[in-house]
């Protein structure tokens, strides 16, 4: 009973935190007070819940678990369709655990419409592991568009001083590319009749069919990793986001791309995944090279994690598409690891914007001298953004790695300049923001961490070092998955080949 | 035992660097000194049992990464290589910890700096006993950290951080081909671990893939070049050398343990353990023999006209490495392990040597503000004779033993490769010697040129400096007669067992040993020749260097300014770089993406509109004059058309 009904809780619970927080009367710092400490209650319970899934969760198989099915929509397919996989099940717990972390990353930062604020993050919440989960298109699409909402809301009310250009700009951009990917789902219900996920992964697309299918979906998800060119929404978007919302960005809206590609683009149209490969290639390798090297000339924090997140989310389209069990395996950790280290990178910059109010690297300067717990800590996630082994960053960078090496050696060197390049610009953003002499005034009264920041960041840190030291934990969950995967994916290709033969 | 050795060391500077409050100054010392000096002992009984009683053996931990056929462990592989290794890092080691306690007793965060020291010995540990390529990445890349955190160690000299980024970035260029090669085996040996890899290469010797623009290109030697590019980073061979003189920037003991007697001999060590692999790469070897040979040479001559006594040293270590590596391009693995140990007592020695200098005189470390005060440091001019006399290889002090044997080794490999270094090698040695005792002479000898102030108060270093120094000599006097017989005499099968692969074809330590006499009597005739051009040069006619610098200026400068390595990769790769950020940003990101992206396809909606929105006059006459328009068009259309 529990075990049907996991995913659903998991990913409603946030909206009874929502309703709570709703019946909150009182003084406006009494309401505060009570929403913040509501939405930590409510999200802090549902990542516990959703611990239980990987009780629940057999490793063995490559089968969707936890499946719960309703119909729903009456006269169609569309169904209430949910489950989770070996490719999905880490990105629903990547979620639960990073929306606690950014409500108590917000605790003091944010003052104004704190009730809304917290509405929206759980709203948020809700809409993201929906995402992760629904094994119904039709379903898929209405959480993936959601997501989009709060977002939005988030960037354009507690955002900086040019939310609304970035929040409007963060809007039409993942629109437009929504827009071809409801033309692309239509199609595929008139052809296959279904918008059950797993019936659709099974169905054979025509060939000329998929290829349109495909660059539909890419058009979206392409925007959302965001693949070269069409990552200019990421760095204002991050700028403007208040802290937590450049978490939640970083964290988990940027895996919906990614996700997106391997749970529909490859499996479903893994014909046109094999014609396309090359171009997702170039524009990826185009990404690590010429996202590294403009980060490297940023003068403003934030805006240098966003372009080193365009670079590492270039390994993560290389990976995947290079259809190895590395890759692939090397791929969905990245992504978890680019999670966790850019989220944590993004908490860094906060910590510091808190106290000054800026983020001009040039403002800064010798802070290990009175914060050496801050220079720690920003040192661990710098250090694991670079991929040094012993941290997240490079199991997942070294997988993709040698993956790619196994379908095209330049492809392999091109992508491995990005570990030159990465060292390059984390290193001298830290030195000129932590090394150095202590010698601006205002920087000389900053405190270092305060216990509720050190609890910020701990699951953090345990987490990028346990990634780092023991991956097995989390890719023993992927492999069947993956496994399963690439095993369709050569069947059909094999298919595809003798077919053509035979014509 | 075998993995107290190495956890010993992390976890004393897990104490040290996050007990530092209630610990202090003092119970850091003790923490990080205790648990070295414990490592250092264990590390020579594993000495005993695996390299003198033959018992190698592998100590599995758990899984690291495990992904379909890609899999590592973490696991302690000890064999003879790797007891010599252990053995070199935790005794120069525990020397360089408690040197340090004197060396740096007047900073503000001692503990911070044994922590950093431990854990790089930790990594250094992990690094020399992997078993597999990827927890060698790791080590490989654990001391890099370490090399980088301890060189920025004061971190608010701008130099020290520069130079910590440059060593950090230019190791990774090293790393950048390391990685290539590791993927590379994966993918023809479907393995990374050594013992998977060393059973097949023979199978694979010959076996061509395409690689880059070559379509077909035999896989093992571009594998072993691949590497060798990783060991080239980080042992700062010729084009990624350029970070060590750097480097120096760091605390002394610094550039002792990390910057001379262990991190930069990593590469060394990677191309030895891989010489089941290199041994049928031979091209690979030839390249490992010319870029040994030519570092030899020029960092010998760049030494010889540098005035920072640190840095001297320096150019020293790099030369030195590359006597290493053409040992290994022959074949020799034996002597360049041989080498490479010796060199670590006898350059750790003269490091720290030139620490105590340096702390006598107050941190001045241009010798040309020196002179004349080996009255009063008698000990430290005791211990940089016998570091010196050991460098220039000198009859029974170590370095004769080892560095004699890899110019035999490089004389009998009869290769072109192998001639050419031999004759670079022996030019740099008559450089090595001149420019160690143009050090000698500069710092000790002559007319004092500090202040007074610092020559009256200019002292020996304490005990606890002195007696690392005292056990660095005892290895640098005796370590190469001991250890020629084990190392590359005798005894020397029975020794290494399995840990070192040579073909038979490619044995040239025995044919070194029966090299002509001329050959043997050579090195050691130039290194006197070199001593006594110092000594007529800096002490009977003292004017010499300058004529001779003005006589040949340019040449001088060329070598003053480390023939403008610096300045070409600053032209060719930094200002690039940033010059192509800048454009990809303003001119990518801002004009072509945006421009005709989202802000080009609202500007247009704005044109748009505005251009609707004159039409909306808000006059009457306006509006009734267009619907005329309209009515006289639709009428026109109808009766054309529509009857």
């Amino acid at each position: 009973m529990l075990e049907q009904w996991l995913l659903t809780i998991v990913t409603f619970g946030p909206l009874l935190g929502v309703a709570f927080i709703l019946t909150v009367r009182g003084t406006p710092e009494q309401v505060a007070s009570s929403s913040r400490w509501l939405a930590l209650v409510a999200s802090g319970s549902v990542f516990l819940i959703s611990l239980l899934i990987l009780t629940y969760f057999d490793p063995q198989s490559a089968e969707f678990q936890l499946v719960q099915k309703v119909d729903w929509i009456p006269g169609s397919s569309i169904a209430y369709h949910m489950g989770v996989d070996g490719i999905s099940v880490w990105f629903v717990l990547l979620s639960t655990l990073l929306t606690p972390i950014c409500i108590l990353a917000s605790w003091e930062a944010v003052q104004k419409r704190v009730r809304e604020y917290m509405i929206a993050f759980l709203v948020l919440e809700t809409m993201m592991v929906g995402m992760f989960c629904a094994l119904d298109i039709f379903l898929f699409y209405i959480f993936f568009e959601a997501v989009l909402i709060p977002m939005f809301l988030i960037i354009g009310v507690w955002g900086g001083a040019r939310r609304v250009y970035a929040a409007f700009k963060f809007f039409l951009y993942t629109l437009a590319g929504s827009v071809l990917m409801m033309l692309a789902i239509l199609a595929m219900y008139w052809q296959a009749g279904t918008t059950d996920i797993p019936t659709l992964m099974a169905t054979r697309f025509l060939p000329e069919l998929q290829t349109w299918l495909w660059l539909a979906f890419f058009a979206s998800f392409a925007v959302k990793v965001p693949m070269w060119p069409v990552h200019t929404w990421l760095p204002d978007a991050h700028v403007e986001a208040p802290t937590a919302g450049s978490v939640i960005l970083a964290g988990v809206l940027l895996k919906m791309g990614g996700y997106g590609f391997l749970r529909f683009s490859i499996p479903m149209f893994p014909e046109a995944s094999a014609d396309f490969a090359p171009l997702v290639y170039t524009l990826s390798v185009v990404a690590v090279i010429y996202t590294s090297l403009v980060a490297l000339v940023q003068q403003d924090m934030k805006k240098l994690i966003a372009y080193s997140s365009v670079a590492h989310m270039g390994f993560v389209t290389v990976g995947m598409f290079t259809m190895t069990t590395q890759g692939v395996e090397g791929s969905i950790f990245q992504m978890l690891s680019h999670g966790i280290v850019s989220g944590a990178l993004f908490l860094c910059v906060g910590v510091v914007y808190d106290r000054m109010h800026t983020r001009e690297i040039d403002a800064y300067g010798g802070l290990a001298q009175n914060m050496p717990r801050y220079a720690l800590i920003f040192m661990l996630f710098m250090m694991a953004s670079v991929g040094l082994p012993g941290t997240s960053g490079f199991v997942g960078e070294l997988l993709i790695l040698a993956g790619a090496f196994q379908v095209n050696t330049w492809l392999a060197a091109f992508t491995a300049t990005g570990l030159i390049l990465g060292a390059a610009y984390m290193l001298y953003l830290y030195r000129r923001v932590i090394f150095g002499k202590l010698e601006k005034e205002q920087l000389k009264a900053l405190l270092d961490l305060s216990p509720r920041e050190i609890a910020v960041f701990a699951p953090l840190v345990i987490l990028v070092l346990w990634m780092g030291i023991y991956p097995s934990t989390f890719t023993d969950l992927m492999s069947a998955s993956v496994e399963n995967l690439i095993t369709n994916y050569k069947v059909a290709l094999g298919e595809a080949g003798t077919a053509l033969a035979a014509r | 035992m075998y993995a107290a050795i190495v956890f010993l060391p992390l976890i004393g500077a897990l104490i040290a660097g996050f007990g530092n409050k209630k610990l202090g100054d003092r119970g850091a010392q003790i923490v990080t000194c205790g648990a070295m000096l414990t490592s250092a002992v264990l590390g020579i009984v594993a000495f005993w049992e695996v390299a003198l009683q033959g018992n190698a053996q592998t100590v599995e931990l758990f899984t690291w990464i495990d992904s379909g056929s890609f899999e590592a462990s973490w696991a302690l592989r000890w064999d003879t290589l790797t007891a010599v290794m252990v053995i070199v890092v935790t005794v120069v080691s525990s020397c360089v910890h408690v040197y340090s306690v004197g060396y740096m007793s007047h900073d503000p965060s001692i503990p911070r700096f044994m922590a950093y020291l431990s854990f790089f010995t930790f990594a250094m540990l992990m690094l020399v006993t992997s078993d597999n390529l990827i927890q060698m990445f790791f080590g490989w890349e654990g001391v890099g950290v370490a090399s980088y955190l301890l060189i920025g160690f004061w971190y608010d000299r701008p130099s020290a951080n520069a130079a910590a980024i440059k060593a950090f970035v230019v190791n990774r260029v090293g790393d950048f081909g390391f990685a290539l090669g590791i993927f590379g085996c994966f993918l023809l040996f479907d393995a990374v671990s050594f013992d998977a890899i060393f059973a097949a290469a023979p199978e694979m010797a010959g076996t061509t893939f395409g690689f880059l623009w070559w379509e077909e290109v035999d896989a093992l030697t571009v594998i072993a070049i691949l590497l060798f590019i990783g060991a080239m980073g980080k042992s700062a061979q010729l084009g990624l050398h350029t970070w060590l003189p750097d480097a120096m920037e760091g605390p002394t003991p610094v550039s002792a343990l990390i910057h001379a007697a262990t991190m930069v001999t990593a590469g060394v060590f990677l191309v030895a353990r891989m010489s089941p692999l290199f041994e049928y790469a031979p091209t690979a070897l030839v390249v490992v023999t010319v870029v040994g040979a030519a570092t030899a040479f020029f960092a010998a001559t760049v030494g010889t006209t540098q005035n920072d006594i640190k840095r001297v040293i320096a150019y020293s270590t790099c030369s030195q490495l590359g006597y290493m590596f053409f040992a290994l391009g022959v074949s020799a693995y034996p002597a360049a392990i041989f080498h490479l140990m010796t060199h670590a007592f006898f350059k750790a020695l003269l490091f720290l040597s030139a620490g105590s200098v340096i702390h006598a005189l107050h941190d001045e470390q241009d010798m040309r503000n020196m002179g004349g005060i080996w009255r009063k440091i008698p000990w430290t001019y005791a211990m940089f004779w016998i570091g010196s006399l050991a460098l220039a290889g000198i009859p029974f002090f170590a370095g004769y033993y080892s560095k004699d044997m890899i110019l035999e080794s490089a004389f009998a490999a009869h290769t072109g490769a192998g001639q050419f270094a031999f004759w670079a090698g022996i030019v740099a040695a008559l450089l090595t010697a001149f420019y160690s005792w143009r050090l000698l002479f500069m710092t000790f000898h002559g007319k004092p040129r500090m202040d007074q102030h610092t020559f009256d108060h200019a002292h020996e270093s304490p005990p606890v400096m002195l007696v690392p120094l005292i056990v660095l000599a005892i290895g640098a006097v005796f370590s190469g007669f001991i250890g020629y017989e084990y190392f590359v005499g005798h005894e020397m099968d029975a020794f290494w067992g399995s840990a070192i692969k040579v073909l038979e074809e490619n044995n040239v330590i025995e044919a070194a040993h029966h090299s002509p006499t001329w050959v043997k009597l050579l090195p050691l005739v130039v290194g006197v020749i070199g001593i006594g051009a110092a000594y007529v040069a800096y002490i009977l006619n003292p004017g010499i260097p300058a004529k001779v610098t003005s006589a040949i200026r340019p040449v001088y400068l060329f070598l003053l300014n480390k023939w403008y390595f610096d300045e070409l990769y600053d032209w060719l790769f930094v200002k690039r770089s940033w010059q192509a950020g800048l454009m990809f940003w303003k001119t990518g990101d801002g004009t072509i993406i945006n421009g005709f992206g989202p802000d080009g396809v609202s500007a247009m909606t704005r044109w748009c509109a505005g251009q609707v929105a004159r039409l909306q006059t808000g006059y009457l006459y306006h509006y009734a004059f267009a619907m005329l328009i309209g009515v006289v068009a639709l009428v026109s259309w109808y009766l054309a058309f529509g009857g």
